[in-house]
Parts: structure tokens; sequence; C-alpha cells
């Protein structure tokens, strides 16, 4: 694969073009801040599906009646479940806070290279602490802190 | 395929955007709500999903969650899987994935509430 090094490249009637730019190979690519939580972004994005299963299931043993709720309840209460809902908080906040820092830059905000990095730490910082404050109040709730 | 037609892919956008403020306060409400439920019983979570104001953000919630999951899985998918019939197909499962989940879910819904 043309990986742009090379400035020409055939065609299949072999004329030679001009290379076109290629999207960065992340096998090539040096990690940045900037590209690392970019693909974060995507990845706990994806892990969020499991969020909306699991909400599925919540919703789907209150309808189905008292002792599915119990059993749902109980999953979500076992330290299996207590390690998925950690998982899906942070990947929560993380989603939500770069997420707001993605619609700043819809809006042509935030493109300054130190901007893009200070906001970047931000997310990190403030997905790290609403995790941390959830699980506090969680625990503080079911009676254990 | 609406993602790579111009007109698609401006409503795409848009309505990616939409949805994503939309999910702002109604995630944190939800995170809140789910806070105040744990460990709770099932004639504790029904009365608290009957209530209209609970409903109404839960149904909300419910209908932006599963369009911007399909929207965004739409964007991952067609980005990482190049083979034409890879493609349809996963395109097919996610649409299928988000209209399941989000009917269960909302039926889910109208069964607690209109039940108790």
């Amino acid at each position: 694969m043309n990986t742009g090094s090379t400035n020409t490249a055939q065609t299949n009637d072999g004329k030679a073009v001009r290379s076109r730019p290629l999207s960065p190979h992340l096998q090539v690519y040096n990690p940045q801040i900037t590209s690392i939580l970019s693909i974060l972004h995507r990845m706990f994005g994806v892990a969020l599906c499991g969020g909306a299963v699991l909400l599925t299931y919540w919703l789907s043993a209150a309808a189905y009646g008292p002792d599915a709720f119990a059993r749902a309840q109980w999953f979500f209460g076992s330290w299996f479940g207590q390690v998925l809902l950690f998982g899906l908080t942070f990947s929560l906040f993380y989603h939500l806070a770069n997420g707001i820092r993605h619609l700043f830059w819809d809006v042509g905000l935030g493109f300054n290279m130190s901007v893009l990095r200070a906001s970047g730490v931000l997310v990190v910082l403030v997905s790290l602490g609403l995790t941390v404050a959830t699980w506090v109040i969680a625990y503080m709730n079911a009676g254990m802190l | 395929m609406s993602g790579q037609s111009s007109a698609g892919g401006i409503h795409h956008w848009w309505a990616q955007r939409l949805s994503s403020l939309a999910l702002i306060p109604l995630s944190l409400w939800f995170v809140a709500s789910a806070l105040t439920l744990i460990g709770a019983d099932h004639a504790h979570f029904t009365a608290w999903v009957g209530e209209p104001g609970n409903m109404l953000m839960m149904v909300l919630l419910i209908v932006a969650v599963f369009y911007h999951t399909g929207q965004g899985l739409q964007v991952v998918i067609e980005d990482y899987i190049h083979s034409e019939a890879a493609l349809r197909s996963s395109l097919i499962a996610t649409r299928a994935f988000v209209y399941i989940g989000g009917v269960s879910c909302l039926l889910s819904v109208f069964t607690i509430a209109f039940r108790s």
C-alpha cells in the first residue's frame, strides 16, 4: 500500500499520477495526546453500546416482574456487574466531556494547538473526577460508605 | 447509502449534533437518577418509572441513546469496513440492534408505567 512515501503512483492504464494524501495509518502514526484522545472517543463510544444493552436488560427485567428485576439488581450489584458499570461510567463521562469538546470544534472554537492539548487534559480530569464522585455517591447510597 | 450522498450526509451531521446536545442533560439526569435507584426493589422502581416526569425523560433518553448509537456505529463501520458485502450486512445488523433495543426499552417503560 502507498503510505505517501512516493510522490507518484501508477493508474491501471500506466499513467503516472500524483499520489493523494492518505488519512494517518495508526500503525505508523506517532501517538500524541490529540490522536490518543480521539481514538478513545470512538472506543468508549462503541463500549457504550454495551451500556445500551444493559439499559435494555434493566428496563425489560422491571417490565417482566419482581423476580426478574431482583435478579437484575443482584447482577448490577455483583462484583462483575460493578466492574462493568464502573467501566461504563468512565466511558460515558469521557465520551460526554470529549463530545462537548467536539461540539466546540463544530462551531470553530478551540483549534489552537495549546488550547487543543489543554482541553484534552481537561476532558481526562473531568471524566476521572465525575467517575470517582459518582461511585462515592453510589457506595454512600448503598450504605457501604 | 444515506451517509454517502451529500444531502444525506448533511442530515446525518445535523442529526448527530442534535442527539449529542440532547444527550448532555439526558445522560447526566440518568446517572443522577440511577444513583437514587441503587438497591431499589421492583415496587420502588416501577413507581419511579411511572411518575410522568421520569417517564418523559426516560422516553427521550431512550430515543436519543439509540438514535445516537445507530449513527455513531454507522460512522465507525463506514470507516473501517470496506468490503461491500460486509459493509451492508454490518449496517443492517446495526439498524436491527438499535431498533430492537430502542423498541424493547420503550415497550418496557410503557408496560411498567401503565400496568402499575
